[in-house]
């Protein structure tokens, strides 16, 4: 195990390391830069904030500086606000987005997994139809749509939270709702789907026959075994979710990092650009590690190290 | 602004101000408790006034610092740091006399240094501003930037504490309206030289304005309050600000109507005809213009009357009365309305008229034919280049319908991502592009300097000796009626090429709740606090 | 134990055959077990309505999706315009139907590409394990972090605007929480016994794959093809927005439901349409799809 660790460990760095110079490259190619504004800067004012920002020097170089600091955990300044840095930014925007992103979280999977149950227990029945026709809207309402909705209901209409912003808890109820909808009605459906897969299965009707009770049935044989795909989905779902939603973020104005991933594109805001896919790639490989040992807890038959007979 | 509305404004501001001083004494400590809650449009780039680009910033920085000079409501520059101003017979110097009683946050008081500082520092290579070119009107601004002159060239002066000496590079009639905008702003030197962080953090920051920051959540809230040193406390009405920085204009509007915030900026277009019907938002005219461009080095557009008969095929009364709905002006001219001409109380746009009847279908299908294409035959395949945003589709979608009707041209549309559209627009890579300009001072200049042959936003890449003759006689002309005269004539020069394509004059939506008082709001779009509170 | 205990039976054939149903084929089964679940026609019927009514509506109604007509602008549904107008007094009737050839080819044409090469992707890592799996999982975390926008906007850049960009831009993302999840799917699979037995019997790994793999995660597998259907109709919407679809006036159920969106207080109608049509094209894929996961599963087979 601790070598299989280790192992996942030195792929990281490697990842990381092709995922900045992907994104190092793929930035640089696209037009514009930082300083590409309506009103156009003149040559020499330019060149200036060019010689500020080091963007003069060869892109070879900028890459090789870049590095260097990244070895020293300083992702550098942001071209677009200029007092502060992508660590500031980082440090100012995960903390809101990790708060809305575990309350998201915790509405989506254990209310997901739950239905998705519930539905597989009342195969073909009523029930099953409810909660498949409503994980469908789930999946079919975009959160933009979604938020409005519960925007103009509950903060309208009812006056029970407020329209946005970024305040305690009652703030973060709209925006987490917002947010788990769509995965809540993702792991419903897979849930339900592994749960039918895995009852239809012999060794539960032995379970069964031996006189194994139903709750232990379900708990210990069914869904364990049925939760391989909800595993898979749930991994990098969870860490985008932590990581903010552009979407929800900005309908809410919450003061989060997701909007990040998508302004910074806009700005052609390099630093913030990489200092941001680095941290979530970081979390995308360690959630996705997270998935692999799950499989192996759920499924002990699965060996991760094992080459396949192929 | 409306009259009517400017004048109860005023007065209510007297009558205000009479019962200030008539309760008191203690006037400094007089004011509204209620915080004046503000939905501001963006995250502020940067809250050193040196720094500063755009709108986010500027409606921080107006409530926090104070220039030489500062707009009144009718957009004159009226006394503010500087009590009083000489100009040089020549117009090159001026020279200004800042109030002894202009104290800093921190009680410093204001000197002629920290304005020195800040100027020659914001000009300094260096510091890479991005907004160094608003101070090359200052004698050696540009040189000293671009690495030909040495700071001390720079034509700025500290005589001494409370005496500015500014020595401008040509004659300047509008340089105190400049003085006014915040790339213009003091900076307190003794900070700024010991802390270059100084501007990241509302407990290092030293300001001058009638408000100081005591809060400043990033991408969501800012908090100020009364700045009990500033010089004029007396007329500050509120104790509090409270800023939402909110860049989604959907929540915005949801703020608004949920009484989270008083006062907000640019709801969406499509909500704009509910709002104004339930009373909630208020218009008023901008100092800006949305144009086209035509890319005058390509076939068709390389043809004057292929320009003009585009120009004229459009009807803009009905895009601005039924797609935009913002009760912008029709464009038949380029500078836009509220800029004074000749004589007081005159403007400059009703002075100089219109230069072609909107909608004249008529007119623009003999150009075109006599460009010789009779019916849009012969014509090359056209594209009309847009980045995306609701509002520039609608109206690119309208006028790819008009040019339709009215001229019989087949024309694409195509949208691009901001950064991109840009790029090509400045590299003459479009054949119809959409621009705008808001104007930096109220000046017509302003505008028409935009189409000089080297203008960095000459997109339409217009050349003509004679109009950039016109404008350098408009920036060096101090007899103010000459001036005007020539600015109209290269106005007309202008629209007899007609390199550009005026649609509307712009106009600005805001949301304001009806027991806000005091504001002051310019056709600059500079909104001051200073004054407003919440009855 | 002694031979007395067996008796050897002649074998007959006919015999054989009167004792088993009717011979039918796999997918013979399916057809006629999908044929049973009324939910599933339900949802064929409205899909096959929804897509004639893309492809000969237009030709029914009185406007092209690009007639504007300013004075009647923004107006509720009516007699006339049966789904109201637009910004621009164009008829949304007209547009909604127009938009769902667009989105329709779009929901499609995403779903299945996705599809093949994620199952595909998965299943050679899954099936393979070891250094193999590392390496083409490491490649999804790497193609996963890369900002989708940078991508975007360089290919928007190279090529010209049109569908074809959709097609390349969506499979470019959606193929991966594909491939993720049959590879997941694949490595608990592998260990069952009847793919043990396979192997004994000398079944390559591709029949081992299609043949009893892939039946076996066909649920995860339907679910998530559904899934992509109405994100990539939202996210042509964004790609339409960056500047990489189909060019105004034209319009796809994804940009009308975003730009209804922006008007949801004043003129609710103009989200409200295609909207609904995304969500009961959606109901109906997801019928079809549970159908579907319930006629290819090989155990409810009888």
């Amino acid at each position: 195990m601790l070598q299989y660790v280790s192992k996942r460990a030195l792929s990281m760095v490697l990842v990381l390391y092709i995922v900045i110079t992907a994104t190092f490259l793929l930035m640089h190619s696209i037009p514009g830069g930082p300083f590409t504004t309506e009103k156009q800067l003149t040559p020499e004012v330019l060149r200036n904030i060019n010689a500020r920002y080091h963007l003069d020097d060869p892109l070879w170089k900028q890459y090789i500086d870049y590095m260097g600091n990244i070895l020293k955990f300083d992702l550098g300044p942001s071209f677009k606000y200029q007092d502060r840095t992508v660590n500031n930014i980082i440090a100012d925007g995960f903390p809101v987005s990790i708060q809305l992103g575990t309350f998201a979280v915790l509405l989506a999977v254990p209310f997901g997994i739950s239905a998705g149950i519930l539905a597989s227990l009342r195969h073909n029945r009523p029930l099953d139809y409810i909660v498949m026709s409503s994980s469908t809207l789930g999946i079919s309402i975009p959160s933009f749509i979604l938020a409005s909705f519960l925007i103009y209901f509950f903060a309208f209409k009812i006056k029970l939270f407020p329209a946005a912003m970024w305040n305690g808890f009652s703030y973060m109820i709209l925006p987490g709702i917002s947010l788990a909808a769509l995965p809540m009605a993702v792991v419903a459906r897979l849930t339900r789907s592994g749960m039918l897969e895995v009852l239809s299965q012999d060794f539960i009707r032995t379970a069964k026959a031996k006189g194994v009770g139903k709750g232990l049935i379900i708990y210990r044989h069914a869904l364990k075994n049925s939760l391989i795909p909800v595993v898979t989905y749930v991994g990098p779902m969870t860490a985008g979710i932590l990581t903010g939603s552009f979407v929800v973020e900005s309908i809410f104005n919450i003061p989060g990092l997701g909007r990040y991933f998508v302004t910074s594109i806009y700005n052609r805001d390099y630093t913030v650009i990489l200092g941001i896919t680095i941290f979530y790639s970081a979390l995308i490989v360690i959630f996705n590690f997270l998935v692999d040992i799950a499989y192996v807890f759920l499924d002990p038959r699965i060996s991760l190290d094992k080459k396949g007979d192929s | 602004m409306s009259l009517k509305k400017l004048c109860s404004l005023m007065l209510a501001i007297t009558m205000l101000s009479t019962f200030v001083i008539g309760c008191s004494s203690t006037a400094s400590k007089v004011g509204v408790d209620k915080p004046l809650r503000f939905g501001q449009l963006a995250e502020p780039e940067s809250l050193d006034p040196r720094l500063a680009t755009g709108q986010p910033e500027m409606q921080f920085l107006l409530q926090m610092y104070e220039g030489l000079t500062t707009y009144d409501a009718n957009n004159n520059a009226v006394p503010a740091a500087a009590e009083k101003w000489d100009v040089s017979p020549d117009g090159l110097t001026y020279t200004f006399h800042i109030r002894k009683e202009a104290k800093w946050s921190n009680g410093d008081p204001v000197t002629a240094q920290d304005f020195e500082y800040a100027w020659r520092t914001l000009l300094s290579p260096e510091l890479g501003s991005r907004y160094a070119e608003m101070l090359f009107y200052v004698k050696n601004g540009e040189a000293y930037n671009s690495g030909k002159a040495k700071a001390e060239d720079v034509g700025v002066k500290a005589i001494d504490d409370n005496t500015l000496e500014v020595t401008l590079q040509e004659p300047t009639p509008y340089f105190p309206q400049l003085t006014a905008c915040y790339s213009y702003f003091p900076v307190h030197k003794k900070t700024a030289e010991a802390d270059p962080n100084w501007a990241s953090d509302p407990k290092t920051m030293v300001t001058n304005g009638p408000f100081t920051l005591t809060n400043w959540v990033h991408n969501e809230k800012a908090e100020f309050v009364k700045n009990e040193n500033y010089w004029d406390a007396s007329k500050v009405k509120s104790k509090k600000l409270e800023f939402a920085i909110v860049e989604n204009n959907t929540t915005r509007v949801s703020l608004f109507e949920n009484d989270q915030v008083d006062i907000t900026l640019d709801p969406p277009p499509s909500e704009i005809e509910r709002l104004l019907s339930e009373k909630k938002a208020v218009i008023e005219p901008q100092l800006a213009i949305y144009y086209y461009d035509f890319n005058v080095n390509k076939a068709p557009f390389d043809n004057p009357k292929v320009r003009k008969a585009f120009t004229l095929a459009i009807d803009r009364d009905a895009i601005v009365s039924k797609v935009t709905r913002e009760s912008q002006k029709p464009a038949a001219a380029f500078v836009p309305f509220g800029l004074p001409d000749m004589e007081q109380g005159s403007d400059f746009r009703k002075a100089g008229g219109d230069f072609y009847k909107d909608n004249d279908i008529e007119t623009a299908k003999k150009l075109l034919a006599e460009a010789g294409y009779p019916d849009g035959k012969g014509l090359p395949p056209i594209t009309l280049t847009y980045n995306t945003h609701e509002g520039h589709k609608a109206i690119a979608e309208a006028i790819q319908e008009m040019w339709k009707k009215n001229l019989g041209v087949q024309v694409e549309l195509e949208n691009q991502e901001w950064k991109v559209f840009i790029k090509s627009r400045a590299a003459g890579d479009y054949q119809v592009a959409r621009d705008g300009w808001i104007g930096d001072f109220p000046d017509p200049l302003t505008f028409l300097s935009l189409l000089t042959s080297n203008n960095g936003n000459n997109n339409s890449h217009w050349k003509n000796p004679q109009f950039d003759q016109l404008i350098k006689q408009a920036k060096t002309t101090s007899d103010p009626a000459a001036r005007i005269k020539i600015m109209h004539d290269a106005e007309k020069l202008l629209m007899d090429e007609m390199p550009v394509m005026p649609i509307y004059h712009y106009t600005v939506a805001y949301m304001i709740k009806p027991n806000v008082k005091g504001l002051v709001h310019t056709v600059t779009d500079y909104i001051y606090f200073k004054e407003a509170y919440v009855e | 134990m002694n031979t007395e205990l067996f008796k050897r039976v002649d074998f007959q054939l006919d015999a054989s055959y009167d004792i088993g149903r009717p011979s039918t084929t796999y997918w013979q089964d399916v057809w006629r077990r999908l044929n049973k679940n009324k939910l599933s026609i339900l949802g064929l019927i409205i899909i096959s309505f929804v897509a004639i009514a893309a492809i000969a509506g237009p030709f029914f109604t009185a406007y092209s999706y690009s007639d504007q007509n300013l004075q009647i602008a923004n107006q509720s549904p009516s007699a006339v315009h049966w789904f109201g107008t637009d910004n621009l007094g164009r008829d949304l009737l007209t547009r909604v139907l127009y938009g769902a050839r667009i989105s329709l080819s779009i929901g499609i044409v995403a779903s299945m590409s996705t599809m093949i090469i994620g199952v595909l992707y998965g299943g050679i890592a899954g099936l393979s394990g070891g250094r193999v799996d590392t390496i083409m999982m490491r490649i999804i975390d790497i193609v996963w972090s890369i900002p989708f926008l940078l991508y975007v906007i360089l290919l928007m850049v190279v090529l010209q605007p049109g569908l074809m960009n959709i097609f390349i831009a969506l499979t470019l993302v959606y193929w991966m929480p594909m491939a993720r999840l049959v590879r997941g799917q694949i490595l608990s699979l592998r260990e069952l016994e009847y793919v043990l037995a396979a192997k004994l019997v000398g079944a390559s790994s591709w029949r081992i794959i299609i043949k009893h793999l892939i039946p076996n995660s066909f649920g995860p597998i339907l679910i998530t093809a559904t899934l992509t259907i109405p994100e990539a109709i939202f996210s042509e919407a964004f790609l339409s927005y960056i500047g990489l679809g189909v060019s105004a006036p034209m319009a796809s159920w994804g940009v009308l439901a975003s730009e209804g969106a922006t008007s949801l207080r004043s003129y609710p109608f103009q989200l409200f349409f295609p909207a609904a049509a995304i969500c009961i094209t959606m109901l109906s894929f997801n019928f079809i799809g549970d159908g579907l996961r319930d006629a290819l599963d090989p155990r409810m087979r009888k």
